[in-house]
């Protein structure tokens, strides 16, 4: 117990402030004299990212090499560097988080994670191999209008890549500031210069190798977790789960979310409804819409489909995704473990005292493994996740600068400006400088975005990437009338319908709503308030003053948390577009803007006439089933 | 590569057989796998009653439920991948005949 309060001093001094909030005096999770363990493990883990770097920058020789490791990754290894690239921070310590939290449901939400890579194994991954060279845009312009749709893609790779992008480093900062305690700015500019180094010196070879070993690092540090956790309850499948409900903590978490409804539950039944869903997901249409982006949106993200650039054959396209479920599957797996078992051992309460959001479930489970914030081993172990978060973060990062580097690079560049004729030192060479740009953007969109919620960005990549891309590439690679007017279509209607929809959706801030929520707590808290200082007058028994004047301390705290919250929204009434409220309920636009993204593709291709596509219809369909014609590549 | 007649491989029997093979099976297997996967939040949102029921100690019918999903796509991608190797034996064929005789104008 005593350790825990003592994780709980600092963290309740700074009350439910929001990670995302620039709270210069943040909880910091390591120690103080613990911290050269942190700086030894993050030198380590970059030390070992630099020489593979250095090592694949001697390999780097070709713009092949460049933008697709020269096709010389194998299924397995692929497979790892396909789960490094998608087992992001938002995946890692986000679902682990959410289950701690809110049990079934966050489990519930890691299936469409994994579900989505049997649409990527059964219909995209081969064709888009035996297809495709460096971009997506190589893809649609095998039998479209080349410079059109190169530019349209390009677009949207880069619309998608920066929306997660954003995300990522936001989230990244954050979280080296919580973990190690360097300002927001500062961990922004690292994540970014360290992936801009592996990037621009070792092209795809780097990036690949840094997806591996980050990968092989996530999962060992899970598996030693679980097995801990686990050792703990004696290795039992239902008696494990027997431990969840029947502990306290996670009943006292229940409670708390179910409220008034709680009332009549016996302890048992509360912990058995943290196995049950409904604590978090409470919308099954939005539920239903959010999956649908992931299942049809992972497929159609431009730095996930680049992986399958990289491989020399369909089959080893075929088995790297193989690998990647494997792996992907296993590790969530694993996390229901790490959720609960930081729910038992380390508590809700706490979790949510260091991050609101849950994010610090797994960070704060290691260091309990290792003997708690005092033991020399905790905080080790605590610094080995931290730097395998960290890790984690700058190779989802290096994958999607990588992604829309290329698009600006070999489809504008080299595609529309230079009408392909460019050599292969020039395009290597403008690949780097736009590595160089998207990075810096990257970097300035991060520092600029600090204590915005950018959580919903996620969501909106796959949104848009299940919308636009999903629909035109598979279109283009299974319909013979498929054609440039509705891949043109398909890009800029599913995109814009994605976004469009998340603006007017109840993601934004609607100032109006915020004041409405807000003035309702000051106006419960102000005569709760009047009353307990009344009552304090009255009252002599020094006990029952003690308690009342905590109730005073918990309504004005309460009281002024809301009028914090008043004074950030600010004069204003209407949200970024102009809205009082919102126009649309769904928080996911997938279930509306998919089906869009599709249909506009149907009617754009039956408009505009193309005989080219259709007289190439043959060529890119028996190249996508036999590879014909790839094998040259494979050879190099 | 210019050279080949992509068209009258395209009308081969044997392309046709590997198409219509591989139509059938992977877009029934796509559809059978987005039908059980949507079933998962369906009846988290409609038959809560249903995922409640206990069946192992503490362990649910939804808990259950959404660790059969795991099952089946590791199931889904060991199924395909053995069935993967006659497609693969198939397209190697063609892409023989192609360089052989069949496909060149």
């Amino acid at each position: 117990m005593n350790i825990r309060r003592r994780l709980l001093i600092p963290a309740l001094a700074v009350g439910a402030a929001s990670v995302l909030a620039t709270e210069p005096a943040f909880a910091q999770t390591v120690p103080t004299q613990w911290r050269f363990l942190t700086f030894g493990v993050f030198a380590a883990i970059i030390a070992l990212t630099m020489y593979v770097t250095y090592v694949a920058a001697k390999r780097v020789k070709t713009t092949a090499d460049f933008y697709a490791a020269g096709g010389g990754v194998s299924g397995l290894q692929n497979g790892w560097a396909i789960a490094g690239d998608y087992l992001s921070a938002a995946s890692f310590l986000g679902i682990a988080g959410l289950i701690s939290l809110y049990g079934y449901d966050g489990f519930m939400y890691s299936v469409g994670w994994l579900v989505a890579y049997i649409t990527v194994l059964l219909v995209i991954a081969e064709p888009c191999r035996n297809i495709g060279k460096y971009t997506l845009g190589d893809i649609l312009a095998f039998r479209n209008n080349p410079k059109t749709v190169k530019a349209f893609m390009a677009v949207s790779t880069i619309t998608v890549s920066t929306f997660y992008l954003t995300a990522q480093m936001v989230g990244g900062g954050v979280l080296v500031k919580t973990l190690i305690g360097i300002d927001y700015e500062y961990s922004v500019i690292a994540v970014g210069v360290l992936m801009l180094g592996y990037v621009i010196f070792g092209g795809m070879v780097a990036t690949t190798w840094v997806q591996i070993i980050k990968a092989i690092l996530l999962v060992l540090a899970s598996l030693v977790m679980v097995f801990l956790v686990w050792s703990q309850y004696g290795f039992g499948g239902p008696e494990y789960f027997q431990q969840v409900i029947g502990d306290p903590k996670i009943q006292a978490r229940v409670g708390g979310l179910l409220g008034d409804a709680a009332r009549t539950m016996s302890p048992q039944e509360l912990g058995q409804r943290f196995l049950e869903p409904g604590l978090y997901l409470k919308s099954p249409i939005d539920q239903i819409s959010l999956g649908m982006a992931l299942v049809l949106g992972t497929a159609g993200m431009p730095h996930i489909l680049m992986r399958f650039f990289t491989v020399p054959t369909a089959k080893q396209a075929r088995i790297s995704v193989i690998w990647a479920m494997a792996i992907i599957g296993g590790f969530y797996v694993l996390t229901l473990f790490l959720g609960t078992g930081a729910a038992m051992l380390v508590g809700p309460t706490t979790i949510i005292a260091a991050d609101p959001g849950g994010n610090m479930a797994a960070p704060l489970l290691a260091q309990f493994l290792g003997g708690g914030p005092d033991s020399m081993l905790g905080n080790l172990m605590l610094s080995f996740v931290a730097a395998v978060a960290f890790a984690t973060i700058v190779a989802v990062v290096a994958g999607l600068v990588l992604a829309a580097a290329s698009a600006m690079s070999h489809d504008i560049w080299v595609g529309i400006v230079k009408g392909e004729h460019a050599t292969d030192a020039e395009e290597r060479r403008a690949a780097r400088i736009c590595t160089l740009i998207v990075g810096a953007l990257a970097i300035v969109i991060g520092i600029l975005a600090q204590g915005q919620n950018v959580a919903h960005l996620v969501a909106l990549a796959f949104a848009v990437a299940a919308s636009a891309n999903l629909p035109v590439v598979l279109l283009t690679l299974y319909w013979k009338r498929c054609n440039t007017g509705g891949v043109v279509a398909g890009l800029v209607v599913g995109t814009l319908t994605a976004i469009g929809l998340v603006l007017v959706s109840p993601n934004m801030t609607y100032p109006l709503q915020v004041k409405a929520v807000q003035q309702k707590i000051i106006d419960a808290q102000t005569p709760r308030i009047a009353k307990v200082n009344a009552d304090i007058a009255a009252a002599s028994d020094p006990a029952a003053q003690d308690k009342l004047k905590k109730d005073l301390a918990a309504a004005q705290k309460a009281k002024s948390g809301a009028e914090a919250a008043l004074a950030k929204v600010g004069t204003g009434t209407t949200s970024l577009v102009g809205l009082e409220k919102p126009l649309f309920e769904l928080r996911n636009p997938g279930l509306i803007s998919i089906p869009i993204g599709f249909l506009a593709v149907l009617i754009g291709s039956l408009l505009y006439r193309d005989r080219r596509a259709e007289e190439m219809w043959d060529e890119l369909y028996v190249r996508s089933n036999t590879g014909i014609g790839r094998a040259a590549a494979a050879a190099h | 590569m210019a050279t080949i007649n992509w068209a009258a491989i395209d009308s081969t029997p044997r392309f046709r057989e590997l198409h219509d093979r591989k139509t059938r099976f992977l877009w029934g297997l796509m559809a059978f796998s987005v039908v059980y996967y949507f079933l998962l939040p369906i009846g988290a949102g409609y038959f809560t009653d249903l995922y409640k029921v206990k069946v192992w100690g503490p362990v649910n019918i939804g808990l259950l439920f959404a660790l059969s999903q795991f099952l089946l796509a590791w199931g889904i991608a060991y199924f395909y991948a053995r069935r993967a190797s006659q497609f693969d034996e198939m397209a190697e064929k063609i892409a023989r005949d192609a360089d052989a005789t069949g496909g060149r104008k």
